[in-house]
């Protein structure tokens, strides 16, 4: 399994081009998300690939072509740190959300939204975390689940940003 | 500065590209853009007779050339005709600027007339597309898409216009930019000197060597480099079916074509070498047979401009990514010729022609010529290179003939075998022979194909009229779907589903003379070669030669299903595993 982040133009199809090798060759993805960054004209996104080293370094290739796509990094090779962001919805009392945010540790939960008897709360931890948690739930009264995916960032020094603008003349 | 509007301004730029031939066919959505065509007298507007061979006819002038072949279709059915002509230049990374009308902006989405999502539809096989957002724009995106197209790994590039961004009340400043920036996109750097030292030194270290040379090297123009390595190391060089012309088929050194209907020589020089250098070719399913049993005893360097192709198929010991002329000057600089294994490649280069004598290429044809009367296909190909003194240029469709024309028809330079390789597209050869020909009008331009593919686009017979363009055609008539029969003979135990015409293929021969053309019929052996010069010596006439062959030839050497390299069947009987 890899966590590769990738900085893209902002351009209508860009995303499709992104994801649509990843049917056209065969690839699995795990999870997917993407978002505008600090620079309106780029994207980022962050996916989790479930697949052998071989054909990871075959999507890093594959995607390098990807002419809308301007930087690849491969988060599983460097330092870096990592999180996901998840909303559930339970059929449980407040008091009931609160007694199973305090037992969710290292998962840190908070409660979002209350409305008739349903309690939404915010989960914030690594995708594992989030898995073990989200398996401890009562599946009778646990109704919906969204989750961000895998977001990730190379700690220090290793940025993903372009700085490769090449002028091409002919 | 004269104001141009964004139909102007795209033709405009077109000719700023220096693009001389626009092949295309008119419609709705694209109508500005013909008007500004109409207005012009740069660029020359071709119309075909379907979109699929605009695209073809522009991809042969494109492999003909190296130049960048351009298109024009309109949106909807004019651009998803397009589709199997680009997918075919993509999987031969061939450079083209595919220009596709759409519908206004407003009524994107809205199922409007003659709508169709070319960028969604397209996508998977293009190198890049791009959608006019602005006319303004136009000028840069056009620079853009031929730049695209036609560096690192070449490709086809589609610019999807909608009508409104043509329109000619909507006038601008048209300036056509000297360079672009594209932060995203890059050609291979240079190759680190270590890589070009380890690739020098396992070429020095060979006892086996073969190098197995693609249709990079004629993309790269690289031939020249090619056949100098090959002189230094007196290396057997094998060619892919796409790298057919890349170094010289009458060259001693030359071994044949690879793969599976490559020679037998070729296959167990494969099978048995100690290196393999593969040079711009991409370890093709067709060429490698089963990748787990591919040449087990060989170390590989695999030099090509598309980093992706290397270590896709087979791992390598050595990678060069990059120009494949640059590379090969590089290794030619180093290479110390006093340090090459030349008495054992000796023995090598004797044991490929012991093999080609057991079982070269015209070993079977020799003995079956004194017992049929019937004409066999590979005579055919054999007299159309005595007609044209190998010098033609050759397209081809897709089946028995193309293998017959890639075996037989001895191309000793690159660019001359146009075929479509990788996607294998029954129709390509006339329209390509088109692109072609009006590329090269004094040359000898033929399309070998046969009764199935030629019937895929022979509508093309009345462009060729209107443009006085006289291709030959020699159709390699079996009377089925060859290559098909071929496999249910082999695999199917002789059920021959779906491959027989019922007697209702036309008479050839009144076809090409409705079109105003020339036909002929040719169905005895004795009168084959004769007619074959009448033929390719009637120079301004296209001729529609229709050739009654051996109906239960196969082509042969096929490798194995599932095996190695050396896993062949030579002959209907004879098989080397």
């Amino acid at each position: 399994m890899s966590h590769i982040s990738i900085l893209m133009e902002n351009q209508p199809g860009a995303l499709s081009r992104v994801v649509g090798l990843f049917s056209q060759r065969g690839y699995n993805i795990d999870s997917l998300s993407v978002a505008p960054t600090n620079d309106s004209s780029l994207s980022r996104l962050t996916m989790v690939v479930k697949e052998e080293e071989s054909v990871i370094s075959q999507i890093l290739k594959q995607l390098n072509k990807v002419i809308d796509v301007v930087e690849v990094q491969n988060l599983s090779e460097i330092e870096s740190v990592s999180l996901e962001i998840a909303i559930v919805k339970l059929k449980i009392t407040e008091k009931e959300a609160k007694k199973i945010i305090e037992s969710a540790f290292p998962v840190v939960g908070e409660i979002i939204n209350h409305k008739d008897e349903f309690v939404m709360i915010k989960l914030i931890g690594s995708n594992h975390e989030v898995d073990d948690f989200l398996l401890s739930l009562n599946k009778q009264k646990f109704l919906e689940v969204t989750r961000s995916g895998l977001l990730g960032m190379g700690t220090g020094e290793n940025f993903l940003i372009s700085e490769s603008e090449t002028t091409i003349e002919y | 500065m004269k104001k141009e509007s964004g139909g102007s301004a795209l033709i405009r730029a077109l000719a700023d590209e220096n693009v001389e031939l626009l092949f295309g066919y008119p419609g709705g959505a694209a109508l500005h853009i013909y008007d500004a065509i109409y207005q012009q007298d740069k660029v020359q507007h071709i119309l075909v007779r379907h979109e699929q061979a605009a695209v073809h006819a522009a991809d042969g002038y494109a492999r003909a050339t190296g130049k960048v072949g351009t298109v024009l279709v309109t949106s909807g059915p004019g651009a998803t005709n397009a589709i199997t002509g680009i997918a075919t230049a993509y999987m031969d990374s061939i450079p083209l600027v595919v220009i596709s009308g759409q519908v206004a902006s407003h009524l994107i989405g809205t199922d409007a007339f003659q709508e169709t999502d070319m960028m969604g539809i397209s996508r998977p096989i293009v190198k890049h597309s791009f959608l006019i957002q602005s006319p303004e724009e136009i000028p840069e995106v056009v620079k853009k898409a031929f730049i695209i197209a036609k560096t690192g790994k070449p490709g086809p590039v589609v610019i999807d216009v909608p009508k409104d961004m043509t329109d000619p009340n909507h006038l601008f400043d048209y300036q056509y930019p000297k360079d672009i920036k594209m932060r995203s996109y890059s050609v291979p750097s240079e190759v680190e000197e270590s890589n070009i030292d380890e690739a020098v030194s396992l070429l020095e270290k060979a006892k086996k060597p073969v190098l197995y040379a693609g249709g990079g090297i004629i993309q790269g123009n690289a031939s020249e480099e090619l056949k100098k390595l090959a002189k230094i190391m007196n290396a057997p060089v094998t060619n892919t079916l796409m790298g057919l012309g890349a170094f010289p088929a009458t060259h001693e050194n030359f071994i044949g074509m690879l793969g599976m209907h490559g020679t037998y020589e070729a296959n167990m020089a494969m099978h048995e070498a100690d290196l393999i250098f593969a040079l711009g070719s991409r370890f093709d399913d067709r060429t490698t047979n089963n990748p787990q049993k591919y040449s087990l005893n060989a170390k590989k360097i695999h030099l090509d401009c598309d980093y992706g192709s290397i270590e896709k198929i087979i791992n390598v010991d050595v990678s060069l990514n990059g120009d494949a002329k640059k590379i090969l000057k590089q290794i030619l600089n180093k290479i110390n010729t006093k340090n090459i294994d030349k008495a054992s490649i000796d023995i090598w280069n004797k044991e490929i022609l012991n093999w080609r004598e057991t079982h070269g290429l015209n070993h079977d044809l020799l003995d079956k010529k004194f017992h049929q009367k019937q004409i066999l296909p590979q005579q055919v190909i054999q007299s159309l290179y005595k007609s044209t003194n190998g010098k033609a240029f050759i397209t081809s469709d897709v089946g028995q003939h193309q293998m017959f024309a890639a075996q037989y028809y001895k191309f000793d330079e690159p660019r001359k075998w146009i075929n479509s390789g990788g996607l294998g597209t029954m129709g390509f050869g006339l329209p390509s022979a088109m692109g072609v020909k009006f590329a090269f009008p004094d040359e000898d331009v033929v399309c070998v194909t046969g009764e199935g593919s030629i019937q895929m686009c022979i509508q093309e017979l009345s462009t060729c009229m209107q443009y006085g363009l006289p291709v030959k055609i020699i159709n390699l008539n079996n009377r089925a779907l060859g290559m098909v029969k071929q496999w249910q003979d082999m695999q199917y135990g002789g059920r021959y589903s779906s491959i027989l015409y019922e007697d209702s293929l036309p008479d050839f021969v009144k076809l090409a003379e409705s079109y105003g053309h020339v036909g002929m019929k040719v169905e005895d052996i004795s009168e084959l070669e004769e007619r074959m010069d009448e033929c390719i010596s009637m120079k301004d006439k296209l001729v529609f030669m229709d050739v009654y062959v051996d109906p239960d030839e196969h082509v042969y050497p096929m490798l194995e299903a599932g095996g190695n390299m050396s896993e062949m069947r030579v002959s209907k009987t004879k098989k080397t595993f």
